[in-house]
């Protein structure tokens, strides 16, 4: 343990070692990658992993929009477009944003508390390599799981799976079968990972990095991980559940034997509605590093953010009967669920509102990492006020599983998630490969992708109003829905022109990009006292800490965050 | 003053939102539809024609009220901030701002008013689901009971002694006058169906093993558009459902031609069409009242030649649709559980003639 | 635990990684559990046709002292390790893993004749599906305790073990008291509870 507080000004780090610098073929660059235990290669396989399933999922919704396109279209048949919104939903939570998490989770907690790995390293690879498998074992069902006509190859059962459609009797075939074996894998994967998340945050802060300390970041990490912990278990209990019934003849879910079909939604969004905070938490997560940084202020309201943070989670467990309004539970249970529901949107609510205030009063800087997150304040609060519409029973009775909620979701995930996952990418891009994004092809990547994400979903709010339901393949043309199905479709194109330009980037800068040094940001948590990238081993001595800012502790010794928190 | 302020509210909405949909329906060349009377082809929530619909745009009303002025106030604010606190100049950089940490009053102001809020519309939302879901339904109320399969409607009247299919006939209500809604029942033979007509009321599942309820009480005639709003299969896209609200005279004649035995055919196609359905193995799925077809797993055809539609939706119930779905129902429902029977062109016409007896 | 009272970073104390990480999994698997028993409390009462629990099950006296005594067992094993007596510890530990053998023996026994002979299996009815579905699971998380149970008996008895290793015995120790918990929770649930309600 170190024995000096060792964040001074003028401090300079040996020389480091950098990813690639191996010596060697390809071959033994491949090798590294498969045997590490490196927290930040883990990382960043992970968020590479992240991204090419990214790119997948969104083909299959850009096939399915084709299909949309235009009333009556014979793009896609139906088994092909039920299998793509499957894949493209099962995808999108478990092999896109999940990963991201814990990719961000993996190469930032240990470097933000001055830790020097994950409290257990090997499981860490293993949790990746899980992951990854459980991903390979989805998709190879597009080729490994022939059924009959109605069952296809793929899965087809939503990624909400619903019984009975996911009974033997209904769902012939293994395809259904491979969406189960892939989750209950990920899912191992996924608590190993939480797991190790969890203890590394309480038992191996660097000194004086008290809970009180850490970055808001690894706070929501943590809350992530807990949730983690909570919630895979049950739908692990769901795949094991569906699988019995399946294979072994049991009752679970077999209605024609007295079992029971909602139970398997109660059970599932018991998991499912934690999922869903569990994929947003990111989104908290880096927005809290961001905006101070770029607004030039601490984070406003401390420790509310973190009790916000906590409070969500917990009130996240007691709400999963929001997604069950109209599987006919009595009104009490109903009326319940609505104040559940209704009340979690308070603390995040007040986090939109620190966020405000933090940029209130600072000195912006209209970079790219802001720039994003920006976007994702005005997304996400359009998002978060269409779930508490959906909140009030009688209004989704009208709009639960149609194209509101479609849309609700994507402002979420896409307008919420995904705009602060790029945030992320600019800003710890050149802390993880010493080069800077460029800036004007990031603007490019900004605005082609914001504009065309609002062309597709803003008009699917009032599809839904007119009645349109989701997971349809075709509808007829004289429901009034056919104008903005096209618009939809045309955002596609755009999002994917943007994402075109955020591809190249992301290759273009690794060669030719602008050298970052350790600091580009001018920012104050503990990553940025190392350099970029990092060696492997993290930080030559321990950092002890004093404050929340330990690198404006360093920057401004006249006036320490310590002497106001 | 509220309220006339939300039902001001209500209409600009729904003003705002005809006017988009006209826009865009005029700048867009129309695709030529089939001449239908009376039919509602837009399933707009915020124009019900029935009481629960009408209920849900209670607490609706309030609580898009409450999420616009939301809206406004915070994107104000984020406006104001972006453009008050924007860089100044290339030295504007050198000199942080003053660091604020935090402000109890402030955070307490903005807990609390979210707090009451929240109690608002959980009162509003609680008043509003026992209201529309513990309806008493009178004693002479219609009872429907809808029975969904993979991928049409079952629709039985119990007490009439009726059963059809894809279609639902209910007498109009008045707002004046003692209400007569109609009472649905609502149970699954499969998988996990939802039966949503928007102007008419919220959704209600139909879960195997099961009995849910819900109510319609219309107050205008003619024909509402549903779908099956919860994916149960390969043509859940194509389990459409009609809604046809008749004035109290219509319905009791849809009613007494319905407990009637068909016609029975006059010309020489249809009488051999008779003789070659029973033949066949249709018999073995559809039902026709007093004849040998017994079968119960495809829909009832003792009035087919009544009915709107044909394929639950996905067609119009004319001679030509009629062909096409006997010679290949794939062609029309790709995936659907009607087996091609391989008619021979003759037992194609004879049996299309007789189908269009069943009146 | 964790404090920096003083600037000194001498003072700086985390808790055990080993002792977190194992209550961690315990988290995890109690939620897993728990929708099983909600599942079996569910359905409890809902069988469409029998057998039915108080029909065919009996209190599994035996198998429930051998498990309960097993956790004393265990106890005691940690406390010789402590003292660093290595052969009551391999003692007290072996007895541990023979305790949990006749446990897992026990339950096989009693789903022999539940299934051979009252014709209950996992098809039968909600209850069968339930019922062996969680004590299944709680068996099958026996059966890995055993297995981690041998693995240390085995480097104890080759001499590796030492007063060290007290943390790392530890975290086995707590995953061997979570499946006596379970079993206090599916022996009420599924033993005491769900044979008292009529059919």
């Amino acid at each position: 343990m170190a024995q000096e507080i060792i964040i001074e000004e003028n401090y300079r780090m040996p020389a480091p070692v950098h990813v690639g610098d191996e010596k060697g073929s390809l071959t033994r660059v491949i090798q590294q990658l498969v045997f590490t235990v490196d927290h930040k290669k883990l990382g960043l396989m992970y968020i590479a992993a992240g991204l090419l399933f990214f790119v997948i999922a969104g083909l299959l919704a850009g096939l399915m929009r084709i299909q949309l396109a235009f009333p009556n279209n014979h793009f896609l048949p139906p088994d092909v477009f039920n299998q793509s919104f499957t894949m493209h939903g099962t995808t999108m939570v478990f092999l896109v944003g999940m990963p991201m998490a814990f990719g961000f989770a993996n190469y930032l907690v240990p470097l933000m508390i001055g830790a020097r790995d994950m409290a257990f390293p090997r499981l860490n690879a293993f949790g990746f390599w899980v992951f990854f498998f459980s991903g390979l074992l989805l998709y190879f069902s597009y080729v490994g799981a022939p059924g009959l006509f109605a069952a296809g190859s793929a899965p087809d059962v939503g990624w909400f799976a619903y019984s009975p459609l996911t009974t033997k009797a209904f769902s012939r075939g293994h395809s259904t079968d491979y969406w189960t074996l892939s989750l209950l894998l990920g899912g191992i994967g996924s608590v190993a990972t939480a797991l190790n998340i969890l203890v590394t945050v309480f038992c191996m802060r660097c000194p004086g990095m008290t809970l009180g300390r850490l970055p808001i970041f690894v706070w929501c990490m943590v809350v992530l991980a807990f949730l983690v912990i909570l919630a895979l278990p049950c739908l692990s209990a769901c795949q094991i559940m569906i699988s019995l019934d399946r294979y072994f003849g049991a009752k679970f879910f077999d209605t024609q034997a007295g079992g029971d079909a909602v139970l398997w939604q109660h059970f599932f969004w018991i998991f499912g509605h934690p999922e869903v905070y569990i994929l947003i938490m990111p989104a908290f997560a880096i927005t809290s590093e961001v905006i101070p940084v770029f607004s030039r202020k601490p984070i406003f309201g401390y420790p509310i953010m973190v009790a916000a943070v906590v409070a969500i989670a917990f009130i996240s467990l007691g709400v999963w009967a929001h997604h069950m309004f109209s599987v006919g539970m009595v009104s009490l249970a109903n009326a319940f669920f609505v104040t559940s529901t209704l009340l979690v949107s308070v603390p995040t609510g007040i986090k939109i509102f620190n966020w405000l205030a933090t940029m209130y009063g600072g000195k912006l800087r209209f970079e790219l990492p802001l720039i994003f997150c920006i976007a994702f304040l005005f997304q996400f609060l359009i998002a978060g006020l269409t779930g508490v519409m959906l909140a009030v029973a009688p209004f989704d009775w009208q709009l639960s599983d149609s194209y509101f909620v479609v849309a609700h979701f994507h402002y979420i995930l896409i307008g919420g998630l995904l705009f602060t996952i790029f945030a992320g990418i600019y800003y710890w891009y050149p802390k993880a490969f010493g080069k800077l994004l460029n800036h004007k092809l990031g603007l490019w990547h900004f605005w082609l992708f914001a504009i065309g994400f609002h062309i597709t979903f803003l008009p699917q709010h009032f599809l839904g109003f007119l009645g349109m339901p989701r997971r349809i393949y075709t509808y007829q043309s004289d429901r009034g829905w056919d104008e903005m199905n096209l618009l939809s479709t045309i955002g596609v194109a755009i999002q994917a022109a943007g994402i075109l330009f955020f591809v190249y980037n992301l290759i273009y800068s690794y060669f030719w990009g602008k050298k970052s040094g350790d600091d580009p940001w001018d920012a104050w948590t503990l990553e940025w006292a190392t350099t970029s990238p990092p060696p492997e081993y993290n930080f030559a001595k321990f950092p002890v800490v004093k404050s929340r800012r330990p690198l404006w502790d360093a920057k401004h010794p006249e006036d320490p965050d310590w002497k106001h928190e | 003053m509220l309220r006339s302020f939300i039902s001001g509210f209500a209409t600009t909405v729904r003003l705002l939102l005809t006017a988009f949909i006209l826009i865009s329906s005029a700048l867009l060349p129309a695709v030529a539809a089939q001449p239908e009377t009376d039919i509602h082809r837009l399933a707009d929530i915020f124009q019900p024609q029935s009481r629960p619909a009408e209920l849900i745009l209670e607490p609706t009303y309030l609580v898009l009220l409450i999420c616009f002025g939301i809206f406004a106030v915070v994107v104000a604010v984020l406006v104001y901030v972006l453009i008050k606190f924007r860089p100044r100049g290339p030295q504007d950089h050198l000199e942080e701002p003053p660091q604020v940490y935090g402000s109890y009053n402030i955070e307490m102001a903005w807990t609390v008013i979210p707090c009451l809020i929240v109690f608002v519309l959980v009162l509003v939302s609680s008043r509003s689901i026992v209201e529309i879901q513990d309806q008493p339904m009178p004693e002479d109320a219609i009872k429907v009971r809808l029975i969904g399969h993979q991928w049409w409607w079952e629709v039985q009247y119990p007490d009439l002694g009726i059963i059809t299919a894809n279609e639902i006939h209910v007498p109009v209500s008045s707002k004046n006058g003692p209400p007569r809604p109609t009472h649905l029942i609502l149970e699954s033979a499969d998988v996990i169906h939802s039966f949503w007509v928007p102007q008419l009321a919220g959704k209600t599942d139909l879960v195997p093993n099961r009995v849910n309820h819900t109510w319609v009480e219309p107050y205008k005639t003619g024909v509402f558009l549903g779908n099956c709003a919860e994916y149960c299969g390969t043509q859940h896209a194509n389990m459409l459902l009609r809604v046809i609200v008749q004035t109290p005279e219509d319905f009791e004649k849809w009613v007494a031609n319905q407990k009637q035995l068909p016609t029975e055919p006059q010309d020489a196609l249809a009488i051999q069409g008779k003789k070659d359905f029973y033949a066949l193995s249709c018999v073995n799925c559809h039902k026709i009242d007093a004849s040998p077809a017994e079968g119960v797993f495809g829909p009832d055809l003792t009035k087919f030649a009544v009915r709107q539609t044909l394929g639950a939706g996905v067609a119009l119930n004319t001679p030509e649709n009629l062909h096409d779905w006997l010679l290949n129902p794939d062609s029309l429902k790709p995936g659907c559980y009607m087996p091609d029977m391989k008619l021979s062109p003759q037992q194609l016409s004879s049996i299309v003639a007789y189908l269009q007896t069943l009146k | 635990m964790n404090y920096a009272t003083t600037e000194n970073p001498a003072d700086w104390k985390l808790p055990s990684a080993r002792k977190l990480g194992i209550l961690t999994l315990i988290l995890a698997e109690s939620a897993l559990f728990t929708i099983f028993v909600v599942a079996y409390l569910f359905y409890t009462g809902k069988s469409l046709n029998g057998p039915y629990p108080n029909e065919v099950l009996e209190f599994p006296l035996l198998g429930t002292i051998a498990l309960f005594s097993s956790s004393g067992t265990i106890f005691m094993a940690e406390r010789c390790l402590h003292a660093g007596n290595k052969p009551g510890f391999s003692l007290w530990w072996g007895i541990t893993a023979a305790l949990g053998i006749y446990f897992l023996y026990f339950t096989g026994s009693e789903w022999y004749h539940l299934i051979l002979e009252k014709n209950l299996t996992i098809a039968t009815n909600t209850f069968g599906t339930t019922f062996y579905s969680l004590v299944g699971l709680h068996a099958f998380h026996v059966i890995v305790g055993v297995l981690l149970l041998l693995g240390i008996l085995i480097s104890a008895l080759r001499g590796r073990l030492h007063p060290d290793h007290t943390e790392h015995v530890q975290a086995i120790s707590y995953y061997w008291h979570f499946v006596d918990c379970i079993w206090i929770v599916v022996l009420t649930v599924v033993y005491i509870l769900s044979v008292r309600v009529p059919q």
